[in-house]
């Protein structure tokens, strides 16, 4: 039977179930083929923070939405095309996401009596007409695996966990996935259990070819690769990049990295992935608490590493004082914030921009921090070497603020070529700067007003610094008055004259009146809810804060351009907040904190009403 | 007697063939202490014994958290990080498992390593980064001027204890043993050939070394020690820990007792070979647990001198290891190559 191949221009789809089922791993897998294949994409991971809460409970339910395309895309998607629904707990929860008209696949062999009822459902949704709205595919995923598997000495149980590997194979049939790579990564993945290795790839093969010959399944997809800009390029998630972008500071300012942790949601992967490139001369200290990776960090920094700690929100809470003295010592420091949904615990494993004010303000005593936002996760790489080109240049704490959104999503990142990232590097100081031949370890550089670094092992500038305020010039403990509003306003004209570059508005015909400004990971959804309104004939200019503090300096007069200015924040208006204040700008705010990414539907409706609005 | 094997001491650590003397490390400041201060004795230790370290001066790093006493390290020309409170000992590790060529030093009080900061002070210890840590303990708060102190004893009337302290202190000794420290030791501020000849031993100990010092608090808490500088009793109850040496003061030993424990008795007593021989090698802690709690409940009889001084890997040395390990395992870095490291793809 030769079946129907249909074009498509994009897909969404999302992998859903138990937290144990792997949907991650399967919607990763899925991910690198669609990567290879050549389209667009993006990726959003939800999974509850529970490692295994109660199986076939819907807090239980983990879920991959993958968004790939024949052009460019700038979010993982608002809505489902297709759910794959290991249990009934998946549909469940995901099926409120589901326009009409979807696809559902659904593990019919999982719908039995107890694990309806574990959810509610008082009878099986596969069976009466309550999905019609929907086109269900009905599949007996488990038991078509162990079928698959029959041949292979593996016990029921070993067997049917194989079954997301089946889920993969059928999806990668039904949209032309290439499939040489994860043979390639299971070989590599159970390299020791080659029973298992050839069992899960047994079971990929058999959903694949399940997809071919089935009925149940007339028509394939074919989404055309995207033509993306010229260059390698590779998928990459928040996490990672962001762990890339220190270790290329590193090389790039010729420190050694100096990386002090603990363990937190969502930015635990950074750590990982640092541990793991140790043959860089990365030092990882996995810290006692969220004061001693800072502090770690701050004293590796006074011997002359880039030093970094890298947390979520609670964890900024507990470095705050820690940063308060490195802002005060002026030695360089990185503090990375993958925000998460707060206040206190909160939500750890969803996403939110709650933490600005806390990262520009967060502290006792006037202490100004430089704030730097990633916009999507490949940028994590770029923020993460801007964040240290300023921390080493001013020799300042720098606050790197991602968030979980970012952390976890992925797309494909086109190369840098190494020899165009930015040399970071600044001498230490080595001689005396006095008249007298002393060291004055405050007195500053008459451009940057930063400080000479003067790392010990250095003969001849033996020096001390602390928390006290220190006297202009010789860094001499000092209560005068005078001195200290000096050292005040010289700390906050330090941050100040930060060179950042000036803000590019987009507006291609130049004549929108209304403005929509965001900051970090809402550039996505707001630049694909921008596109809906530029296609319907309306205007629109975006524009989109890298730096956060200093703003670039054409700020103001780029809000005041407009009629209208809109600011999407999940948040309940932190940077709305500041940029009336800083300039008299009546910024429209919109705001949802849901722990979720905003979505372009919902942005473009968002901005639809403010073009329309008198 | 246990033997230590472990040679590196401070040979990581450059030397200075300059002669130097005490007032290459006094620095220019002027020295804020009350007078009468058991500071001011310990920091003229200090400065007198540094010089025969033979150590590049640069290469010695004072870092000291909040207190009276984490003013030390701007009285001394090395370099110097006066930070807040508690977290000397995280800062200091950061500082030292970056830089093994550096002597790095811990200025610290009771208040400051056992209340605020006393999670970084049992990790440090464990990890076993190469720092010395000197913890003045006058068993009271001096800088915010009088109350009780993790180390004040039960009943302490002070500004916010009217009617008496009630938490039972810390035995600094005590903790650090059960911290896994390799190096425990104590002194008092007003002997200055012990206090300097435990700081030598402190300094060549590759690993952390947490010196506790006793130290007078001339305002708030006179007269702590009193016992151990009292020329009538001093000698009757200071038992004198040296390896190799049976432990005795004047006129009490330590001998084995019942129930597997020790017990000070009267020296006359018992014959020589009875007496406990201290043995501050020995990898087993328990016998230096035991003598850390010979002076509870109050002094009458204190042991000074090195509890505890064993082998054990240095942190810093061992996170080296690792990092010289992977570069001959894969080769230095290279950053073309780990940003290619995934699956890629070429577009045009």
């Amino acid at each position: 039977m030769t079946k129907q191949v249909q074009q498509l221009d994009r897909v969404i789809i999302r992998f859903a179930g138990d937290s144990g089922d792997g949907m991650q791993l399967t919607g990763d897998r899925f991910t690198a083929g669609t990567a290879e294949f050549g389209n667009d994409l993006s990726t959003l991971p939800n999974f509850p923070a529970e490692i295994r809460a109660p199986a076939g409970t819907l807090p239980g339910v983990s879920s991959f939405q993958l968004h790939f395309a024949d052009h460019d895309i700038l979010t993982p998607g608002d809505a489902p095309n297709v759910l794959v629904a290991m249990n009934p707990a998946a549909l469940k929860a995901n099926l409120g996401d589901l326009p009409r008209g979807a696809d559902i696949i659904a593990n019919t062999d999982e719908f039995t009596k107890r694990n309806l009822q574990k959810v509610g459902y008082a009878a099986n949704p596969l069976e009466d007409e309550s999905l019609s709205e929907w086109r269900v595919h009905a599949v007996p995923l488990t038991s078509l695996t162990v079928k698959a598997l029959e041949d292979f000495d593996l016990s029921k149980k070993d067997a049917e966990r194989s079954k997301n590997m089946f889920a993969l194979g059928l999806l990668s049939w039904l949209y032309h996935r290439p499939t040489e790579q994860t043979v390639k990564f299971l070989e590599q993945k159970f390299a020791k259990k080659p029973d298992l290795a050839k069992a899960n790839i047994a079971a990929f093969q058999a959903g694949w070819n399940y997809g071919e010959t089935t009925e149940s399944f007339s028509v394939s997809y074919e989404v055309k690769p995207a033509r993306l800009a010229p260059g390698v390029y590779r998928n990459i998630s928040g996490n990672q990049a962001l762990a890339y972008g220190l270790i290329a500071a590193s090389v790039q300012s010729k420190l050694p990295l100096f990386l002090g942790s603990y363990p937190i949601t969502p930015a635990s992967d950074i750590l990982h992935e640092l541990s793991k490139h140790k043959r860089f001369g990365i030092r990882t200290f996995q810290a006692e608490d969220e004061i001693a990776g800072v502090g770690a960090a701050l004293g590796a920094a006074f011997g002359g590493a880039l030093g970094v700690t890298t947390t979520s929100g609670p964890g900024v809470a507990l470095k705050a004082e820690t940063v308060g003295l490195a802002v005060t010592t002026e030695l360089p420091l990185i503090v990375v914030d993958v925000q998460r949904a707060g206040p206190s615990t909160g939500m750890p494993t969803k996403t939110e921009q709650t933490d600005l004010l806390m990262a520009l303000f967060g502290r006792n005593g006037e202490s100004p921090v430089p704030v730097v936002a990633p916009m999507s996760p490949s940028d994590c790489f770029d923020a993460a070497v801007e964040a240290a080109r300023i921390a080493v240049k001013y020799r300042t704490p720098v606050m790197l603020l991602s968030d979980g959104y970012l952390a976890n999503g992925s797309e494909p990142w086109r190369l840098p070529e190494i020899s165009d990232l930015p040399d970071i590097s600044q001498e230490f100081t080595t001689e005396p700067n006095g008249a007298d031949g002393e060291f004055l370890p405050f007195k500053r550089d008459t451009e940057t007003l930063a400080r000479p670094w003067a790392i010990p092992g250095t003969p001849g500038l033996e020096h001390r610094i602390g928390g006290i305020e220190k006297a202009d010039g010789t860094g001499n403990i000092s209560y005068d008055p005078n001195n200290h509003d000096l050292m005040v306003r010289t700390r906050a004209a330090k941050i100040a004259g930060i060179d950042v570059p000036d803000l590019e508005v987009d507006d291609p015909d130049g004549d929108a009146k209304v403005l929509v400004i965001g900051w970090g990971s809402t550039y996505g959804p707001i630049a694909a809810a921008v596109r809906r309104i530029r296609r319907s004939g309306g205007k629109v200019a975006q524009t989109h804060l890298r730096h956060l503090n200093p703003l670039p300096a054409n700020t103001g007069d780029v809000l005041k351009r407009y009629d209208k200015v809109l600011l999407p924040e999940i948040n309940l208006g932190q940077l709305a907040l500041l940029l009336r204040a800083r300039f008299l700008v009546d910024v429209i705010s919109y705001n949802r904190v849901r722990g979720l990414p905003f979505k372009a539907e919902e942005l473009a409706g968002v901005i639809q009403d403010v073009i329309d609005s008198d | 007697m246990t033997e230590l094997v472990n040679g590196k001491g401070l040979s990581l650590i450059p030397k200075t063939d300059v002669k130097q003397g005490m007032k290459d490390f006094k620095s220019d400041q002027e020295v804020r202490w009350c007078p009468g201060c058991g500071d001011y004795a310990i920091l003229a230790a200090v400065q007198s014994f540094l010089p025969d370290l033979g150590l590049k001066r640069e290469n010695i790093v004072f870092v000291s958290g909040i207190g009276c006493s984490s003013r030390f390290p701007y009285y001394l020309n090395t370099y110097g990080f006066h930070s807040i409170h508690g977290r000397a000992p995280a800062i200091a590790t950061g500082l030292a498992a970056s830089r093994p060529d550096l002597s790095v030093w811990v200025i610290t009080g009771d208040g400051d390593a056992l209340s605020i900061g006393g999670n970084h002070l049992i990790h440090a210890l464990r990890r076993n980064v190469n720092l010395n840590i000197l913890l003045f303990n006058n068993r009271i708060y001096g800088l915010t001027k009088g109350q009780y102190s993790p180390t004040s004893e039960v009943g302490k009337i002070t500004k916010s204890t009217p009617m008496g302290s009630l938490d039972k202190p810390f035995n600094p000794i005590s903790l650090a043993i059960g911290a896994e420290a390799s190096f425990v030791a104590r002194t008092i501020d007003s002997d200055r050939k012990h206090l300097q000849s435990v700081l030598r031993e402190a300094t060549e100990h590759r690993g952390t070394s947490l010196v506790e010092i006793y130290q007078n608090c001339n305002i708030f808490n006179d007269n702590a020690f009193e016992q151990l500088k009292d020329p009538e009793v001093r000698d009757d109850i200071t038992l004198r820990l040296e390896h190799g040496q049976p432990i005795t003061s004047a006129s009490k030993a330590v001998v084995r007792g019942a129930n597997g424990g020790i017990e000070v008795v009267a020296r006359d007593g018992v014959s020589e070979d009875e007496i406990l021989v201290h043995d501050a090698h020995n990898p087993d802690p328990s016998v230096a647990f035991a003598l850390s709690r010979l002076d509870e409940p109050a002094f009458e009889h204190v042991p000074i001198g090195i509890f505890r001084q064993v082998d054990r890997p240095a942190y810093d040395v061992l996170m080296a290891e690792q990092l010289e390990e992977a570069v001959a395992q894969k080769g230095p870095g290279d950053l073309g190559e780990l940003l290619l490291g995934g699956d890629t793809w070429r577009i045009g």
